[in-house]
């Protein structure tokens, strides 16, 4: 998993190399490099639960915080998304401990809690919908433009919002590195494998799991928040509910959720194939690219669950020396 | 050092554990006895915060401890072993050992200080102790060492140790025995001991009680314990 020196500038070189490529490339690359970079982070945000098997399929419902909450600000209240991106995140976080804290009381794990999850991200699309006066409901909304300002983050020019969600997508890698080096890892390996074995070994499980929970809402938000500023458009189903929140659970499985770029490969692997089936088929055949899209991540899911990363581990792995042949179970 | 008074659990209204009291004093070994089903893991469990009792009261060096969360008893300085192994094999051995040493432990500060309680505690019970060893090629005999560094690692000052015997072969129960004595009189580790036979255990406890029916059917030294007819009854053609 963990390759040398080598191997892993082999890695970071080309990867820099792509990161800054868009800069130098017209505005229909950029406008794939922006996508790429806010999904890639709310990916690898929504791996750092998945990885210990906290599988949240709903998601959806911190990316429509982070979205709808700084336009909403700015909309009727005129503060920067400065503030209201923090005070999103801030939310999406509140949100998150609400839900967490007693489905962790209560031990709600596996089946439940991905239930207990995909409810909470259609709750907050039906919310967006119900609160049609302020957010436009279904038909959806858009901040006040104010021409290019940073102090609104309405850039239209897409090289600057680029470094904008490239800073953002590095804050998600940093959290990745944090919780991979960190005695975190441990805790929540220990509590995915036996929650009552993490307990004995003292392992505060409730508080590390919402730890977790904590700082993958809140990069979520930011993902969000990122997106709607971008797009300078706004629809609860774009940003919320069952449909995206799946949308991010398939992505970052197909790149590979056990990886620190396995969900930034995810973001560019659908994101391009989106664009590719798109420019294949026209737009005549809208379906036929959605069907094949769907396909392929259900193929993907089924035949490769460590994703695209895993199978390039397993294709690079150098031959390993055989395990050692199973130990003779113990007579309990 | 241990108090427990009148405790009791049911499953479902199946009375496992049955109005149990006994007291551990501090630096004694106290063997805890009784054929299969009987209890014994259960009472574990119910000290260990593992499971909440449906009544009676549990004292660790005075303080009520019964219904706390098991991570604080941990802190507190108890420590348990389960009886089938529940080692994390997502994590290597030693990271397994570490992990208890940093969140079970007190006054340990860093990963490093975490390290260094790990690598005592593998060494104590003649594990390796290098970052690589992973868990799947580990046998039934060095799980059940694992689970003893696990517990030792967070340096408890009482040790609750289910069934370390079991699935060894008999060399490998002298030693395993010959440990948990050296535990006590090295580390001053106060322990109670849990089998299902009597055999080894005898040798090295200092009291022990006998469990049946999730009851408490003797109390005493191990000497007696041969000598009592309740304590014959219940393993008559159970022991060896
Ligand atoms: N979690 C549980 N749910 C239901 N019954 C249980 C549970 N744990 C133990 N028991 C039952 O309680 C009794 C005592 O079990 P246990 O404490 O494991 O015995 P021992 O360790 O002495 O072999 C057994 O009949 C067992 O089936
Ligand atoms: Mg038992």
């Amino acid at each position: 998993m963990r390759g040398g020196r080598d191997t892993r500038l082999l890695l970071y070189l080309p990867l820099a190399a792509a990161a800054a490529a868009p800069f130098f490339l017209s505005d229909y690359f950029q406008h794939m490099a922006v996508q790429i970079a806010i999904w890639s982070l709310v990916y690898t945000a929504w791996a750092l639960m998945g990885r210990f098997r906290l599988t949240s399929l709903g998601h959806g419902a911190f990316l429509g915080v982070g979205a709808y909450v700084p336009t909403l600000l700015w909309n009727n209240y005129g503060v920067t998304p400065w503030l209201g991106i923090p005070l999103a995140m801030a939310l999406a976080i509140a949100l998150a401990l609400i839900v967490g804290y007693p489905s962790s009381r209560q031990k709600v794990v596996g089946h439940y809690f991905a239930l207990v999850t995909l409810a909470l991200g259609q709750v907050v699309l039906l919310v967006i919908v119900a609160m049609r006066d302020v957010t436009g409901g279904s038909l959806g909304m858009t901040p006040h433009t104010v021409g290019h300002s940073w102090y609104a983050l309405q850039l239209p020019n897409k090289a600057e919002f680029y470094a904008v969600a490239l800073v953002a997508w590095l804050a998600g890698l940093v959290a990745w590195r944090y919780v991979e080096r960190g005695m975190i890892r441990l805790a929540l390996e220990s509590i995915a494998e036996d929650e009552d074995a993490a307990e004995s070994a003292g392992v505060d499980v409730l508080r590390e799991k919402l730890k977790i929970t904590a700082v993958s809402s809140g990069l979520t938000a930011l993902g969000g928040a990122l997106y709607a500023q971008y797009l300078m458009y706004l629809s609860p189903d774009a940003m919320s509910g069952v449909g995206i929140s799946l949308q991010i659970v398939f992505a970052a499985i197909a790149g590979g959720m056990y990886n620190m770029l396995g969900p930034t490969i995810g973001a560019a692997f659908t994101i391009l194939l989106t664009e590719g089936l798109r420019v294949l088929f026209g737009t005549h055949f809208v379906g036929a690219a959605n069907t094949i899209y769907g396909a392929l991540l259900v193929i993907f899911i089924i035949f490769m669950p460590r994703g695209i990363v895993g199978l390039a581990e397993r294709i690079l792995a150098r031959p390993r020396v055989p395990p050692a042949p199973a130990a003779p179970e113990p007579a309990e | 050092m241990l108090s427990v008074k009148g405790v009791s659990k049911s499953f479902d209204g199946f009375l496992a554990v049955n109005r149990v009291s006994f007291d551990v004093a501090s630096g004694e070994i106290l063997g805890l006895i009784g054929p299969n089903g009987s209890g014994k893991s259960t009472i574990f469990n119910l000290i260990a915060g593992t499971l909440r009792p449906s009544g009676g009261s549990i004292a660790f060096e005075g303080r009520e401890i019964a219904g706390l969360p098991a991570h604080r008893i941990c802190r507190m300085g108890l420590a348990r072993t389960f009886q089938i192994p529940r080692p994390f094999r997502r994590l290597a051995l030693r990271e397994n050992v570490t992990l208890a040493a940093f969140y079970g432990g007190r006054d340990v500060g860093s990963r490093a200080e975490a390290e260094a309680h790990a690598v005592a505690a593998l060494d104590l019970v003649g594990l390796p102790n290098d970052p690589h060893t992973m868990i799947d090629g580990l046998g039934a005999a060095q799980l059940k060492k694992l689970e003893l560094a696990r517990a030792l690692a967070t340096r408890p000052r009482l040790l609750l140790a289910d069934e370390s015997l079991g699935g060894l072969d008999h060399a490998e129960m002298e030693r395993a025995a010959d440990m948990l004595g050296r535990i006590r009189r090295d580390l001053g580790i106060t322990i109670v001991w849990v089998e299902h036979i009597m055999g080894v255990l005898m040798r090295v406890v200092d009291r022990v009680i006998v469990l049946d029916h999730g009851e408490t059917i003797f109390q005493g030294v191990p000497r007696d314990a041969a000598n009592d007819a309740r304590v014959a009854e219940v393993y008559l053609g159970r022991s060896h």
